[in-house]
């Protein structure tokens, strides 16, 4: 018996390391399609890439309540949705913490938090947590910003000043939709930025 | 003599005491200031760990940090320091009460240089920016780890590995 329980928890580990072993590298680089998704929105709706269907292109963020960088950027999310969605570019959030891990990332949570904030795009919720790791979003927040074929232009921060928007110098988002817009490259393509690591047993 | 190594302290960042406890944090505005301290030609292996007092995965990870830095079980010098990412606002009021609390003797350094696109790379081209995160260097190698340990025990595999390796 006492070898079966070892022989089993041998097994497990096994498959633990097969999952951990998922190099958080993966995911999209710029050029690749995004693959489009179903998921809860905070009004109980699924929500799709392709509900948009006047969409010139997207903006998806992984954010989350409780990362402090995450909530520091949320007027600015608010902002870009204004400046942008009617030209085309929605924004969609995505929530892609385990609750069990960080209970104020609950589905019950975030619409208590997009309430609070009037967000006016949708809040969905990555709750089989398959959408980031397909992406490759390893942090909050951490932005792609894709094409009306859904192929990824941006990936990285919103601006360059997280702490203070007042000292931003260079809006990456806003430059990556303009140069979608205008037919052109972004540039930077890519951009980094410190931000909470995402929550989850998995990793 | 004093006072010139103060002066010198001084001039690259400054070191931030709390009233309370003789704790000190060495605060670098730009990283350009520490860029040159991330690598060596010594003996030492480095251990360098990325965190912030709101990163609930980086506070509980300190201890493991701090029991390696006081542990005489590797036949290697090692040194850990802990660079927090905290606003150095917060220096006193957050960074100092918890490093007091959780009795950390290691070295400690405050950067607060925001552009981060400018100095991730420069750290490691295999850091996407999520903390915690762990960058291992001697002399002749360097390694990089974008995730949090569980246990010291499995920090403690990770620092023999690289210094058989």
């Amino acid at each position: 018996m006492r070898q079966i329980t070892i022989l089993s928890f041998l097994l497990i580990s096994f498959f633990s390391l097969e999952i951990l072993a998922t190099d958080p590298g993966d995911g999209y680089k710029v050029g690749d399609i995004a693959t489009d998704f179903s998921l809860k929105n905070i009004d109980g709706e699924m929500v799709s890439l392709s509900d948009f269907e006047s969409a010139e292109g997207y903006i998806v963020i992984f954010t989350c309540n409780t990362c402090p960088w995450a909530v520091k950027y949320e007027d600015r999310i608010i902002d870009l949705h204004k400046k942008f969605s009617n030209d085309g570019f929605p924004v969609i959030a995505i929530n892609p913490n385990d609750p069990s891990i960080k209970p104020g990332d609950s589905f019950s949570e975030m619409k208590v938090r997009a309430s609070e904030k009037g967000f006016e795009f949708p809040y969905v919720f990555d709750e089989k947590q398959e959408v980031f790791p397909a992406y490759g979003a390893t942090k909050t927040p951490h932005v792609y910003v894709l094409d009306k074929e859904r192929m990824v232009k941006y990936i990285g921060a919103i601006d360059d000043s997280p702490r203070d928007p007042e000292s931003v110098s260079i809006n990456y988002i806003e430059n990556a939709v303009e140069s979608i817009r205008m037919g052109k490259t972004p540039d930077p393509a890519t951009t980094k930025a410190i931000g909470c690591s995402i929550k989850s047993k998995k990793a | 003599m004093k006072f010139i190594f103060s002066l010198l302290l001084t001039s690259v960042g400054f070191v931030a005491f709390s009233q309370t406890s003789d704790k000190n944090v060495r605060v670098f505005d730009k990283f350009d200031q520490m860029e040159s301290m991330l690598s060596t030609d010594s003996d030492t292996t480095y251990i360098i760990n990325f965190w912030a007092t709101w990163c609930k995965p980086c506070v509980k990870e300190l201890p493991y940090f701090e029991e390696l830095n006081s542990s005489d079980e590797f036949e290697k010098p090692l040194k850990v320091v802990l660079i927090s990412l905290d606003d150095k606002k917060l220096v006193n009021r957050k960074v100092i009460p918890l490093l007091t609390k959780k009795n950390i003797q290691s070295e400690v350094w405050l950067l607060d240089d925001t552009r981060y696109n400018e100095w991730i790379d420069k750290v490691s081209t295999d850091w996407s920016g999520a903390i915690p995160a762990t960058l291992l260097f001697d002399k002749n190698k360097r390694q990089f780890e974008e995730a949090d340990f569980s246990s010291y025990n499995e920090l403690q595999n990770f620092i023999s590995k690289f210094l058989e390796g």
